[in-house]
């Protein structure tokens, strides 16, 4: 079987050759990246601009987007025909291509995060590593300490100075990362925008529009992701203060909960306004000039996919959480209810630009429709299908749990370090 | 004894060092680099399709399916024939079905999901086939995109996919504004027609062009003026799909109109 035709129905006339070639993975990719950034950007607020408050959502959504960043690539590379040959795309880049700086960018990214950890994380390793050192007889105790010392790259030195030189480069690495994460966005949509075959991608605005709505989504995710941290924290302090050994602070951590929350739904909106305007104005740019692709595309917009693109997308992922939002006295309640209908919203964006494009035939005579594998029944069923994308979807929280253990995000002073 | 600064510097150096592609070399090798600058040799492959001749028999299809090794039953192909029927009311319809293999064994039109349609004589205005195959581009959107070169244009215009070092990725079948790529069901990488690339450097004909009864499709070289094919391209009015992609396409059409997409 023809690559694509186990999930494309065709109608009216399609080239023969003409397949839904870029399917689910494609729609991840960059859900995915989007995610990444608006993680690591949540941590430079802290960082950077140091807002206080966000002192422990910062380490937290510093090591959640190292665990989202092996995802963004996970869903190009399980899209590939070839994936053992991903690394050519390195080895001989052909920079005409869109794709071809994919891995000098990605790779950038992934270095300044990294490294961004390590500066935060290193007086914790040194503190490990000896405390390991000193205890350490057991076999596993000594595997720990070997990993604590590998991961201390030789620096030993936590004196004041060495601290604050440390706290330096944090911020320098956490300025610098925010452009970056901007272009990782910006390029997949040049990706999609530069295809000139393509009537539905083909605009300028498309590199923008993705930047917006990425740090839309990253920033919904991480309210979210805030919001949840914060209600473990209540219930774990709840259960202190039960168990006796706790300070009744849960009025004060509530309510400063609420404060961060409707601050940063405020970036939110701006982010929402910006990325709806885009879309709307390429939306009635098109219909306006309608050249020669618009009849087709206009087919697809308001009358096939009008569900996804009017009731999901702008309706339940843009209009209700705006409307949410914007509602005096926001409560968490509210505020987690209108996250999702923003994440729902943006992942909805992506499908509707990355199979909305491949809704038409290039003859622009028929239509092709997607048809999401959902039961695995082979390797590519499995890959370009629903449980696909689910395991890119699950596989940060895998690695976030991995890591936290190496790099714990909360109460650093129980394992006596800063 | 050598500092912690020094040794991160010259681990960095030798690192980036080793990182260095050997094709980065590559780029200041002379003799390429003329034959890129010079590219204008004595030979242009260029295709001619007379639409006024095709009938629509999927001979072409067919030979090119069995001489270029893509599954007979798979349901791509490196070349097809469209039929169009445009009504007396302006109503175009389009079909391929099997991209023509079999030849148009009805009069009712492959509509795909939307069934088989019926047409009656009387309603029809006109009727024709459009063979169609790559066109070999001289802008070709499908090499620009390619993350790694492994598709790529040779000095005489034809555009190639090299099996081994593509990726899958299939950017270049999102390029192409024609249609012509599609993944290979046995390689898994991107295929496409190659006017028989390798029937062309023995002095034979794309298999098509043999293989085509009524002298539909004919092959020839641009740079030669006496090339019966050049003659024709440089003498009558003959037309390219899709200009406006600014692809400059090398397959010309006597006889296309505007109805053909």
């Amino acid at each position: 079987m023809v690559h694509g035709e186990i999930w494309t129905l065709k109608e009216l006339f399609v080239y023969p050759n003409e397949y839904i070639y870029w399917s689910i993975q494609i729609v991840m990719y960059p859900f995915m990246t989007g995610l990444v950034a608006g993680a690591f950007v949540l941590s430079s607020l802290y960082h950077v601009f140091g807002v206080k408050q966000l002192k422990e959502i910062a380490r937290f959504s510093l090591v959640f987007s190292l665990a989202l960043l092996p995802c963004a690539p996970l869903p190009l590379l399980l899209h590939l025909q070839q994936p053992l040959r991903n690394h050519h795309v390195l080895m001989t880049s052909h920079f005409t291509s869109a794709i071809a700086a994919f891995g000098i960018v990605f790779m950038t990214y992934g270095m300044i995060v990294a490294s961004e950890l390590w500066f935060v994380y290193r007086g914790h390793f040194v503190a490990r590593a000896l405390a390991l050192k000193q205890k350490g007889s057991g076999s596993a105790d000594r595997l720990a300490c070997g990993l604590y010392t590998l991961l201390t790259l030789g620096a030993w030195d936590v004196g004041d100075a060495a601290l604050h030189s440390d706290e330096k480069a944090v911020k320098f690495l956490a300025a610098a990362g925010i452009p970056v994460a901007c272009f990782l966005h910006g390029y997949a949509g040049f990706i999609f925008g530069s295809v000139k075959a393509n009537a539905l991608w083909m605009t300028p605005l498309m590199p923008v529009i993705f930047i917006c709505s990425a740090i839309v989504s990253g920033i919904a995710l991480c309210i979210l992701s805030f919001i949840v941290v914060s209600r473990l924290r209540i219930i774990i302090n709840n259960w202190k203060i039960k168990n006796k050994f706790g300070t009744p602070a849960v009025v004060e951590m509530k309510d400063a909960e609420l404060t961060i929350v409707t601050q940063t739904s405020r970036y939110l909106l701006i982010f929402l306004v910006l990325a709806i305007t885009l879309e709307l104005l390429d939306l009635i740019f098109r219909g306006y000039t309608a050249v020669k692709s618009w009849e087709i595309i206009r087919r697809v917009i308001y009358e096939r996919d009008f569900v996804k693109i009017f009731i999901l997308q702008y309706g339940l992922g843009n209009l209700l959480p705006f409307i949410l939002f914007l509602l005096p006295r926001l409560t968490i309640r509210r505020a987690v209810a209108g996250t999702l209908l923003v994440l729902l919203g943006v992942f909805m964006m992506r499908w509707n630009v990355v199979i909305g494009g491949q809704a038409f035939s290039a003859s622009f005579a028929g239509f092709m429709e997607y048809h999401i594998p959902i039961i695995p029944v082979s390797m590519e069923t499995f890959r370009e299908g629903l449980f696909g994308a689910l395991f890119v979807a699950g596989m940060p929280y895998v690695l976030f749990l991995l890591f936290s253990r190496i790099m714990p995000v909360f109460d650093l002073k129980k394992f006596g370090s800063s | 004894m050598i500092s912690r600064r020094q040794f991160c510097r010259k681990a960095l150096l030798i690192a980036g060092g080793v990182a260095l592609p050997l094709a980065a070399l590559e780029l200041f090798d002379p003799k390429r680099l003329r034959a890129e600058k010079s590219s204008k040799g004595d030979r242009r492959w260029v295709f001619l399709v007379d639409t006024h001749k095709c009938v629509g028999c999927g001979f072409c299809v067919k030979a090119c399916k069995i001489e270029n090794d893509v599954p007979y039953d798979a349901k791509v192909s490196r070349t097809w024939v469209e039929r169009y029927v445009i009504k007396k009311n302006g109503e175009t319809l389009i079909d391929s079905p099997n991209a023509a293999r079999d030849g148009f064994t009805t009069t009712r039109i492959d509509q795909n999901l939307a069934g088989m349609l019926d047409v009656r004589d009387e309603e029809i205005a006109k009727a024709f086939f459009v063979p169609k195959l790559c066109n070999q581009c001289d802008h070709p959107p499908c090499v620009q995109v390619c993350p790694v070169g492994a598709t790529y244009q040779t000095a005489d215009g034809v555009v190639l996919v090299d099996r081994k070092w593509c990726i899958g990725c299939g950017y270049c079948i999102m390029g192409c504004p024609y249609g012509v790529r599609f993944f290979h069901p046995l390689y898994h990488v991107a295929e496409k027609c190659t006017f028989c690339y390798h029937r062309l450097a023995k002095g034979m004909n794309s298999v098509c062009v043999d293989a085509c009864p009524f002298g539909a499709r004919r092959i020839g070289n641009l740079r030669d003026p006496e090339d019966p094919v050049t003659k024709i391209i440089t003498t009558e009015r003959v037309n390219v799909l899709k200009e406006q992609y600014g692809t400059n396409p090398q397959v010309f059409y006597l006889g296309l109109t505007m109805e053909v997409k």
